[in-house]
């Protein structure tokens, strides 16, 4: 590169005229300013993800299927990414399901955090292909393992929405566990 | 140098506000159309590249979810850019010439409508000295027309003009958001809403998104019975500083198209990335093109202006005429940044 100029001085700091500072000595000096920015969205999900969100205010749990496939995404977004084409057909997925994973949380967080030490965990509904995210009560934390089955606990009827948060937490159902094998590669 | 053509192009139908789909549901059907005019195979692309930002959507890493829209599982060799996919065409165009791959998918797209443009747009500034002051897009882009009118660089007749030009080229554009235009006299007499801009000198606010389809050689002359070559292709910046630069020009274009090498042939058609009419005179006076060239047959970001989408735009509607016959050597511009900050350019050839 030699066709491009660089200016002058590009790499020392040019001498600062401090004329104008002398009269401004008895002014309070600032060390820090705070300067707050917000920009507001108007989020809007999208057409898959609004179809699961009002079935969640009608206590259902809506799967959408890949069409080459047939696994069940839960959330839908709209699109399957095994074969990059819409998912068009809705699945009523049941209410039970197998933990995958899970995470036992020692610093709480956020407005709604159970008391600590709780355990979150990822949940493979059955019949889906992907797990959903919730926290697992009515057990010792240190009780909970991969394979456990569990079943949504939903809050009262008259304080559905349109959100996730329907589901207060999951809990355990007396079922024998899954082979944690079969819960590979559904995270 | 490996020869590289674009191949397939595909975009939406630009439109104000997709209201009611999220990223993936509005990229997915242009996507699915580049690879379907071409006859993909899954598995026949070797990388995929998009642009998009996060501010625009409101939502951090927004592009991961619209890979959903390509197809990702199993995993494949994929990028992003935090810019326009413009860029992400560039890098693709690397990653070939490296021999890593032969074949790419390029995808760029923004949903603006859930925010407010010319506020998030002002986010690209620095974040201590221009970002507290919220000078928004627009703003700063008058203050470049002002300096322009001042010095006598442009008028508002020119301007005018160029906005008419674009807006009634737009016609025959059937992705374009705004086809048609009033009378420059109609124009001069608008209100200057943001003075000394009219409406009429702004882009408007999109929705909307472009895929492209690139390839290597013998792969591209399969998939395409008139493959538009990318001949040259550049990218440069200029100061994010506004205070260092003089603002009525931008010396990274003239760098840029010297080395892609615009003028070592004719050119019959320039798609610009301008999303001010002043812009385009800016861009047209750096590139040295001669008053003969047909700039923005398509209507250009005048006529639709997809954040994010629209610089990559440019290249494919180059090269789409180039497909067709009806252009043989073409000149594609992208900016990305404020007030023509970075950009790219690119020599597109049918022989």
């Amino acid at each position: 590169m030699t066709d491009i100029q660089m200016p002058d001085q590009l790499w020392t700091q040019p001498a600062i005229n401090d004329a104008a500072l002398g009269v401004s000595a008895d002014v309070e000096q600032i060390q820090r300013i705070r300067i707050p920015a917000a920009v507001r969205y108007d989020y809007v999900p999208g057409l898959a993800t609004t179809r699961f969100l009002r079935g969640l205010a009608n206590k259902e749990i809506l799967g959408e299927r890949c069409q080459t496939t047939g696994e069940v995404y839960v959330p839908p977004r709209g699109v399957s990414p095994i074969d990059g084409l819409p998912t068009v057909e809705q699945v009523k997925l049941p209410h039970t399901g197998s933990v995958s994973t899970f995470c036992v949380v020692h610093i709480a967080f956020g407005t709604n955090a159970p008391p600590t030490p709780f355990c979150t965990a990822l949940v493979l509904l059955d019949g889906a292909a992907v797990s959903v995210y919730g926290p697992i009560q009515e057990i010792d934390y240190d009780k909970v393992r991969i394979g456990m089955r569990v079943e949504a606990v939903w809050v009262e009827d008259d304080q559905l929405d349109t959100s996730f948060e329907n589901i207060k937490w999951w809990r355990p159902i007396d079922e024998p566990d899954v082979d944690p094998e079969l819960l590979k590669g559904h995270m | 140098m490996r020869d590289v053509a674009i191949v397939s192009v595909a975009q939406s139908v630009h439109r104000r506000s997709a209201r009611e789909l999220n990223e993936v549901e509005m990229i997915q059907p242009v996507i699915r159309q580049a690879l379907d005019q071409v006859g993909v195979q899954k598995g026949e692309i070797d990388f995929t590249c998009s642009g998009s930002s996060d501010y625009l959507a409101g939502q951090a890493f927004s592009f991961v979810m619209t890979l959903d829209a390509v197809g990702p599982t199993p995993p494949i060799s994929e990028s992003h850019v935090e810019m326009d996919g413009a860029w992400a065409l560039y890098e693709a165009w690397v990653k070939i010439q490296t021999g890593h791959a032969d074949t790419a998918l390029i995808y760029g797209y923004g949903k603006s409508s859930p925010g407010d443009l010319p506020r998030v747009l002002s986010r690209q500034l620095d974040p201590y000295y221009y970002q507290p002051l919220w000078p928004d897009s627009i703003a700063l882009a008058g203050l470049q027309a002002r300096l322009m009118l001042e010095q006598g660089l442009i008028t508002e007749q020119e301007m005018a003009e160029i906005a008419y030009r674009s807006r009634e080229a737009a016609k025959t554009n059937p992705h374009a958001q705004l086809q048609g235009s009033q009378s420059v006299e109609e124009l001069l007499a608008q209100p200057r809403s943001y003075d000394p801009l009219a409406r009429h000198d702004c882009a408007p606010i999109t929705d909307g998104g472009v895929a492209i389809v690139i390839a290597a050689g013998e792969k591209a002359a399969k998939w395409c019975s008139r493959p538009a070559w990318i001949r040259g292709i550049d990218h440069r910046i200029d100061s994010h500083n506004l205070g260092a630069r003089d603002l009525t020009k931008a010396p990274s274009i003239g760098i840029a198209a010297a080395k892609a090498g615009v003028h070592d042939g004719p050119i019959d058609i320039a798609e610009l990335h301008a999303p001010f009419t002043h812009q385009e005179k800016i861009i047209r006076t750096e590139l040295g093109l001669s008053d003969e060239v047909v700039v923005n047959p398509s209507g250009g970001p005048l006529a639709a202006n997809p954040m994010m989408g629209a610089g990559l735009i440019r290249l494919g509607e180059v090269a789409q005429r180039i497909h067709s016959g009806e252009a043989n050597r073409g000149v594609a511009h992208a900016t990305s940044g404020l007030l023509l900050q970075q950009n790219l350019v690119a020599v597109l050839e049918g022989e």
